[in-house]
């Protein structure tokens, strides 16, 4: 069967490949080589060895971008994660309206990052009004506006993943852990979670590459203000790309390191968690 | 994983709460609920506002003076194009969803069953390319289209295809791989080529993991900002470029249109997932069950 397979390349293998390797491989390699250059476009550009990692590392914009996102991540990760275990465990306890709250949970996600930023933007400074202040005054407000913000739109994406793990859990495990005697704390660290394991190291995943790689509703939000001091790390390289003239090469030198934050973050906090799940 | 999902709700009959503690938690859910719904309710509100007030009075109802009809649609569809640009959104996400499933089906179908060093490297490739961030390839990304006059509602659906290829393949290669080799097997031997095998035999039982992609590519193509401002040409705006453009460069923004444009963005959304919640919710909780 194997042989027969293998003749049809053409029409399974080909058409994907083909828009893979121009739009994605391509732009890839391009993207790597274009680093160690200075460039307008890319037919004028020219070899200069690190020197754009160099400034790169010594730009303020892009080591507060590092630390600002960083600190976004650390804390909207545990955020999302804990409250969306939370409701999850509330909403398989067979109370009525479980399938209401669900659907009113999960609706913000679907909503794009960009509609998501300007809905927050009226609604925070609505309430900073009373103060006399706008979410640009102070970097924390813009800071504590995307956390809120990113907890809106991911909590019901993750409520879903952890409902379905806690659902899965067999109920014959539960009522053994009650006739030990195991109180429900003990219940729901040494039973719950260890069994939901798999849906853990997913949902801290997805929150964690989706708020590293945070752009639309930070440039919705905030775009920065004030002086950049609320840009993320995919803002400041899109404005070091298209804000900056002659910063091309720095901006794309950016994209690299950004690039190898991202995957070996990923892949280090899947190798942690995949340890500690459960052998079936 | 998702398979045991099908299995059954053991889980919720053994740990039913008492009643008190169910009063409490449904009293803690309506709270929470109006908290998710607040944010939406107050744009809707703002939107039927006068523009001066918006930021004056966020939180009071429109009346009065304050009220101001339908002018803020009527003038923000009128500085946005938002008809047309929703029409290309729909069309670009539409094409691309169709197109991103067909073929990464039939690459991830290939790729599993023709073992060999080159299909693996190719699946690695793909399973790469999905934590490779947007900001890594968007400027040379953005040449490459711009050379190969591709910055069209339909020329942007082909690279839709080649960008979301990774997650796609990677999704329905995992479950292929729980596809019993013996009906393709029948299949051939009842004189099926190939292409008729996976149309006739494997692609009806990819159906699920199919409406999973569909759904988590649409909420994706639909939702895109930079990937179309960077490849189309000015001319063409789809509805996220459309509300970004409102706020325009330095200066002011209209707070009424935008207003007014954001409901407008949010209604289809709302209307698709009340029709196909049921979808939607099951497609992404089958969607988390990566490898």
């Amino acid at each position: 069967m194997q042989k027969a397979y293998k003749k049809y390349f053409a029409v399974f293998v080909l058409p994907t490949l083909l828009a893979f390797t121009v739009f994605f491989i391509i732009p890839f390699v391009m993207g790597i080589v274009l680093s160690f250059c200075k460039f307008t476009t890319v037919t004028n550009a020219r070899f200069v060895g690190v020197t754009n990692y160099i400034k790169a590392f010594s730009n303020a914009d892009f080591l507060n971008a590092l630390g600002f996102t960083t600190k976004f991540t650390i804390v909207s990760v545990i955020t999302i994660n804990v409250i969306a275990f939370a409701i999850a465990y509330g909403l398989t306890r067979g109370i009525k309206g479980t399938n209401f709250f669900r659907t009113t949970f999960f609706m913000p996600n679907l909503i794009g990052g960009i509609v998501l930023g300007y809905i927050w933007q009226l609604m925070i400074n609505a309430v900073l009004a009373n103060f006399d202040v706008t979410i640009t005054s102070d970097a924390k407000y813009g800071f504590w506006g995307l956390v809120i913000l990113m907890n809106w739109q991911l909590i019901g994406y993750m409520m879903i993943i952890y409902i379905a793990a806690i659902q899965n859990i067999p109920g014959e495990l539960i009522e053994a852990a009650k006739i030990d005697g195991a109180t429900k704390t003990q219940t729901m660290f040494k039973v719950i979670i260890p069994m939901a394991m798999p849906s853990i190291t997913i949902c801290l995943f997805l929150s964690l590459t989706n708020a590293f790689k945070l752009f639309d509703q930070n440039l919705a939000l905030t775009a920065g203000a004030p002086s950049r001091k609320t840009a993320g790390l995919a803002l400041d390289i899109y404005t070091t790309f298209y804000n900056r003239n002659g910063w091309e090469g720095v901006g794309q030198a950016k994209a690299v390191v950004f690039f190898i934050i991202v995957g070996a973050v990923s892949m280090l906090q899947l190798y942690i968690t995949r340890k500690r799940e459960v052998e079936e | 994983m998702a398979k045991k999902a099908k299995k059954n709700n053991d889980m919720a009959e053994s740990v039913e709460v008492s009643k008190t503690a169910a009063i409490i938690m449904t009293i803690v859910f309506i709270i929470l609920a109006v908290i998710f719904l607040f944010p939406i309710l107050l744009v809707l509100m703002n939107s039927f506002k006068n523009k001066l007030y918006i930021s004056e009075q966020p939180f009071s109802l429109p009346g009065g003076e304050t009220f101001a009809g339908l002018s803020n649609y009527i003038g923000g569809l009128a500085k946005t194009g938002f008809f047309s640009a929703a029409l290309n959104s729909a069309i670009i996400t539409i094409l691309s969803v169709i197109l991103i499933v067909v073929l990464t089906s039939m690459t991830a179908w290939w790729l599993t069953r023709v073992k060999s060093k080159f299909s693996s490297v190719l699946y690695y490739l793909f399973v790469f390319a999905m934590i490779v961030p947007f900001q890594m390839v968007m400027f040379t990304l953005s040449k490459v289209t711009d050379i190969l006059n591709l910055g069209n509602p339909i020329g942007i659906v082909i690279v839709y295809v080649g960008f979301g290829a990774g997650q796609a393949v990677f999704m329905f290669a995992g479950f292929v791989k729980s596809i019993p080799i013996s009906l393709e097997e029948a299949a051939m031997l009842d004189g099926c080529t190939p292409i008729q095998t996976f149309f006739l035999v494997v692609f009806p039982i990819l159906k699920p993991t199919a409406i999973t992609v569909a759904i988590l590519n649409a909420m994706w193509v639909w939702n895109d900002y930079l990937l179309p401002l960077l490849v189309l040409k000015s001319d063409y705006q789809t509805i996220p470029i459309a509300v970004q453009y409102l706020k325009g460069g330095y200066g002011s923004v209209d707070m009424g249109a935008m207003m007014g444009m954001l409901v407008l963005a949010i209604v289809p959304i709302v209307v698709v997932y009340l029709l196909c919640q049921k979808h939607i919710i099951k497609g992404v909780a089958a969607g988390a069950v990566k490898g």
